[in-house]
């Protein structure tokens, strides 16, 4: 689905990323990890469109894009889901999944039709919100992040972006969060997660891709990879040293 | 929080009623009415921009301007009122925008955007009416008329009827459509009782005024107005972009809105119903003086925003806070007149009144987090 080869980006002095390659086959969910300062972010903010590399192509089923702006990643079919959700805390759940893509005619919001969609929407991804005329600041930090998640949906991306989607979550709702994950690959989108959590990499992963330094440190499939290869990848150390 | 201040205005209501029982009669209610339609009026233009989290310290200024600058053209420079009224309104909403480009592209705060306009807008009225001081605006005038008009009894229970009966015409399709959209539907009952209260309440208002004068038309336009922007916030894209900005600016810009423009076209709103409540003032009074826009109008609207419900905060508040509000202050201030109460205890009743609406909403919203 998505490949991204040979970015790099320099900050000042500051070599961010060099000659980084990542691949996100449709259906799969691709975990990136990697110590603070690995570049995770600054690779998800070149494929995002937010910040542009100084080097390197991303193609989108063999087709190479251009992506200058956020504006143009959307275009593409890449919707990102960032740390802080972005939500507007005094609005309902479909007045937030509609946010700044309104259905109306003539100016005049149609109600009707985007609770519906939304009714819809939220119950093929089985996420439970009680009642979803309530504003946002009534729901739990869970259902909080499957509005943000289903509003990435309502545009029909083909890649979908999670910037540590679990961070700051409990166990149950970690769990609601990491089942809505496994939807999205359901539906055979490609997934990037990037998480800290080794756990929930483990949990919900196909392939995890590895940054050490602002490098390739390794690809491994999940199912296949021990802790302490991972580890090693990770920090550049064996697990005993 | 409409409830605790419903609940409160009852009290007023009965307090001064007890105090003096000429406060409910119909003569002193209709006084009350035409009272606060001017300084509501500016009130619901504030309610726009405190929706965004921003403040708008101007509005009396630009009031008392826009009424000097119909009265110098229309009385002064012969032109047709019609069109001297046009270009009042006009002129406010282009400060509104001066103040909204200020506040966006170049960042300064609205507070200190809005205080400056304060003080130059007066500066520009003083400017103004510097020879004579007062501009009397003929009697038999449209804009002296509009404070002379009364609604007769049929002419009001038509408009009300047809008003309901369109309301729950409405509601009842929107049952229906909900209903073959396999969306939840309130029951019937609950869904009737808001317009039931309405028309009930209204009628009451129609029958209890025409035994004096009617229902005041000053009265009619602040109404309209509350009506028209309620359904504007609540129904249209723009309502919704306005409390996505107060809600979270930094979301809106990221979902693809235009932060810049829903916050200068509520500048300009504000300002421009600033315009409309400085010409029902100079409606009542049949004249534009140095006062005109002063004193405590800015202060009494700001106050009767945010004892309507409006938080400073943004993002939360609706059109009848300004009603609600403003109906409050306004009931003191012509209660503690009747007494013939000094003004030092009127500022110190309405302050006591401000801090007491404020503290049970954020007592009730300390509550409603605690979960």
């Amino acid at each position: 689905m998505l490949v991204a080869q040979d970015i790099s980006k320099r900050y000042g002095a500051v070599q961010a990323l060099h000659e980084v390659r990542l691949d996100l086959p449709a259906g799969q969910v691709t975990a990136l990890v990697g110590d603070n300062g690995a570049g995770k972010s600054t690779l998800v903010k070149v494929i995002a469109g937010v910040i542009q590399a100084d080097n390197g192509s991303i193609a989108i089923d063999g087709k190479p894009v251009r992506i200058a702006r956020p504006h143009d990643a959307q275009a593409q079919g890449i919707a990102t889901v960032y740390q802080d959700l972005a939500l507007c805390e005094n609005l309902n759940v479909i007045a937030n999944l509609f946010l700044g893509a309104e259905l109306s005619t003539l100016k005049m919001l149609r109600h009707m039709e985007m609770e519906r969609t939304a009714r819809d929407l939220l119950g093929s991804l089985d996420v439970r919100i009680p009642d979803i005329r309530v504003p946002v600041a009534m729901l739990s930090g869970g259902q909080r992040q499957s509005v943000a998640i289903a509003r990435a949906l309502l545009g029909e991306p083909r890649v979908v972006i999670l910037d540590e989607p679990t961070a700051a979550l409990g166990v149950e709702q970690t769990a609601q969060v990491l089942s809505l994950i496994r939807r999205l690959r359901e539906r055979g989108l490609a997934v990037l997660l990037i998480s800290h959590n080794m756990v929930d990499v483990r949990a919900v992963s196909d392939r995890i891709t590895v940054l050490r330094l602002g490098r390739n440190a390794g690809d491994f499939i999940t199912s296949e990879v021990d802790e302490a290869a991972l580890i090693k990848a990770i920090t550049g150390m064996a697990a005993d040293e | 929080m409409n409830k605790y201040v419903i609940a409160g205005l009852g009290v007023i209501a009965l307090t001064f009623q007890l105090l003096n029982d000429r406060f409910l009669s119909p003569e002193n209610l209709t006084n009350l009415l035409m009272q606060m339609s001017a300084t509501g009026t500016i009130s619901l233009g504030i309610i726009m921009v405190l929706l965004l989290g921003e403040i708008d310290l101007s509005a009396g200024s630009v009031s008392g301007l826009a009424a000097v600058i119909m009265a110098v053209l229309s009385v002064k420079q012969h032109v047709p009122v019609a069109a001297a009224i046009l270009i009042a309104m006009g002129a406010a909403i282009a400060i509104g925008a001066v103040h909204g480009l200020m506040f966006t592209a170049i960042g300064m705060p609205s507070f200190v955007v809005t205080l400056a306009g304060l003080i130059g807008w007066q500066g520009l009225l003083l400017y103004l009416l510097r020879r004579g001081g007062t501009i009397n605006l003929p009697f038999q005038g449209f804009v002296a008329k509009l404070s002379d008009t009364w609604l007769p009894p049929w002419l009001s229970g038509t408009v009300l009827a047809v008003a309901v009966a369109a309301w729950i015409g409405i509601v009842l399709v929107i049952r229906r459509r909900r209903a073959a959209s396999r969306l939840p539907v309130d029951e019937l009952w609950r869904a009737l009782a808001l317009p039931a209260v309405i028309a009930v309440v209204s009628a009451a208002a129609i029958v209890y005024l025409s035994a004096d004068r009617g229902v005041p038309f000053l009265v009619v336009i602040f109404a309209g107005l509350v009506l028209i922007l309620d359904l504007v916030l609540r129904h249209t894209v723009f309502g919704r972009q306005i409390f996505a900005v107060g809600g979270n600016a930094e979301a809106a810009r990221r979902a693809g809105i235009n932060i810049t423009r829903v916050r200068v076209t509520a500048f300009m709103l504000c300002s421009g119903l600033a315009s409309i409540g400085g010409l029902l003032a100079a409606s009542r009074l049949t004249a534009v003086n140095q006062g005109s826009g002063g004193s405590d109008i800015l202060l009494m609207a700001i106050a009767a925003a945010v004892i309507g419900g409006t938080s400073l905060f943004g993002g939360h508040g609706s059109t009848w806070a300004a009603l609600l509000g403003i109906l409050v202050i306004q009931s003191i201030t012509n209660g503690m007149q009747l007494l013939s109460v000094d003004s030092s205890v009127r500022f110190m009743v309405t302050a006591a009144v401000l801090a007491a609406a404020v503290a049970v909403d954020s007592l009730a919203r300390r509550g409603s987090n605690a979960f």
